[in-house]
């Protein structure tokens, strides 16, 4: 009814996501990305009040379903439900049913017999959101799928490089760490390269994945060259677990050569932010004196995290309720 | 498209309004003035300026954003829900007579909504409602203590204003059915 008027200007912002659910950030627009960030920087001042809550889920039920162990994920969508009001149930794993040998389909199904709003879900295996999200009616939101995405975490990530450096477009991010099994690799690539940051990946070669060169970054094994002139550095975790494999010598050595020390933060831009996704090996990919320095911004990202969960429940709870989903009206 | 109100008609009505807030007060040191995003806010400004030229008073100006408070958003279809946007009050509202602004008061559910919203923020000693337009079709039992403009309208219609500093226009349309 607006569109008469000749004053009125031109499209109007976008509100709303277009997918009912969460499952990567190669689903996501640049436009959808930012309105996720902008949401969340209303969602952070709820977060700075002294009630910090507010009705917006209120009598909607959310599961937190973690096949993995995990405390910073899993407590930051707990209170980013909490803060909105939305009833949360963490079903844990080695409690449930999983262990009698139930799969994962039919532990959903179940879950979705109560009809939840939405799940939240990790797990171990790559695309184990997508298959739920084939089967719920539920919104699927991903909390980390084997080595494919992490998109929260990447959306935290970028909130907080845009909190520090206000803008995304043309800052080099230097990333550096174990590339072949990290998922939050994936979505940081993903969602920076659409927002127009310049992406440089810097492993040893054994953990360099296939086909790294086609994701629209710079590859390199000298961290020197990776973090010359960078406004972010952003380490990835050596995942200890996961190295069965001979990827390199020792823990010693893998320091010696790829550590994030001071001498190397010395090559980066004298503003230049560290970030770390949790949990850090200190002394294996990242100096203590770096991790709590003042270019540090490992714990402002989980301070984030909360805001940023906030705003990807909120607008998926929005958008899910247009249609194909009865189970709220019928409750 | 009948204007309702042009930018004079709104300027004189701001003013009358001010003048109201310092009469009915006794004064206003323990007053301050809170704008509904969006077109509360700019018209809480102006007022402020009112104010400080009638009393020789500083009055502190916030933004409250509602979306997070409606009772309608999660029945919203997809591209419907307003974007949220953040609430900015620096200072402690209790204890204190908040003056809430609008622009339109309609069914009253943004009212109620921004009451809801001001409660999590603490305990004022009263609140009051300044709206420039009230066009009827209460829903809810909420009542304006100071209006610009009674506006007599039917539900088909919808009541537009524009402000300078969001539009660059102060003007108040009446549109019709289509």
């Amino acid at each position: 009814m607006d569109v008469a008027s000749p004053r009125q200007v031109a499209a109007p912002p976008l509100t709303a996501l277009r997918q009912k659910h969460l499952l990567g950030i190669a689903d996501l627009s640049a436009e959808e990305i930012l309105l996720v960030l902008d949401t969340a920087e209303a969602m952070k001042e709820v977060g700075q009040r002294t009630i910090k809550k507010v009705p917006t889920l209120r009598g909607r039920t959310v599961i937190n379903l973690f096949f993995e162990p995990s405390t910073r994920t899993r407590t930051s969508f707990e209170i980013a439900e909490k803060r909105l009001s939305a009833d949360t149930l963490n079903v844990a794993i080695a409690s449930s049913s999983v262990v009698k040998g139930e799969t994962l389909v039919d532990t959903a199904m179940n879950l979705e017999a109560m009809s939840p709003s939405m799940i939240v879900l990790r797990h171990a295996s790559s695309g184990a959101c997508h298959l739920l999200s084939r089967i719920c009616k539920a919104a699927i939101v991903n909390a980390g799928d084997g080595m494919h995405e992490h998109p929260t975490q990447a959306l935290l990530d970028a909130f907080t490089i845009r909190e520090r450096k206000r803008r995304l477009t043309g800052l080099k991010v230097a990333i550096v760490g174990d590339l072949l099994h990290s998922r939050v690799l994936r979505s940081n690539v993903l969602l920076l390269t659409k927002l127009g940051a310049e992406v440089w990946v810097c492993a040893p070669a054994t953990l360099i994945p296939a086909g790294m060169c086609q994701m629209g970054v710079r590859v390199t094994t000298r961290v020197d060259e990776a973090v010359e002139g960078a406004d972010v550095i952003m380490m990835l975790r050596i995942q200890l677990e996961r190295m069965q494999g001979a990827y390199f010598p020792s823990q010693r050595e893998y320091f010696t050569t790829f550590g994030m020390t001071e001498q190397r933060v010395r090559r980066a831009k004298p503003d230049v932010i560290i970030m770390h996704p949790g949990p850090i090996n200190r002394g294996v990919e990242i100096a203590s004196e770096v991790a709590d320095g003042s270019a540090s911004v490992i714990l402002d990202q989980v301070a984030n995290g909360v805001a940023v969960r906030m705003a990807v429940l909120f607008l998926l709870a929005g958008g899910a309720a247009e249609g194909a989903d009865g189970t709220e009206k019928v409750a | 498209m009948p204007v309702v109100m042009d930018a004079e008609r709104i300027s004189r009505a701001l003013t009358r309004i001010s003048h109201e807030i310092h009469e009915h007060n006794r004064g206003l040191s323990d007053v301050a003035l809170v704008g509904v995003r969006s077109r509360g806010v700019p018209i809480a400004q102006r007022l402020a300026d009112d104010l400080r030229r009638i009393s020789g008073e500083d009055i502190q100006v916030g933004a409250l954003d509602i979306t997070l408070y409606r009772d309608d958003i999660m029945g919203a279809a997809a591209g419907v829900a307003p974007l949220v946007r953040k609430t900015e009050i620096p200072f402690s509202i209790d204890r204190r007579t908040i003056v809430l602004v609008d622009d339109v008061l309609y069914t009253g559910r943004t009212t109620r909504a921004a009451l809801d919203a001001l409660t999590d923020f603490g305990r004022p000693k009263a609140i009051q409602l300044v709206v420039l337009v009230d066009r009827g079709h209460r829903e809810l039992p909420i009542k304006a203590d100071f209006v610009g403009k009674n506006v007599p309208t039917s539900r088909q219609e919808s009541v537009q204003v524009r402000l300078r500093e969001l539009d660059g226009v102060d003007e108040v349309l009446l549109q019709g059915k289509d």
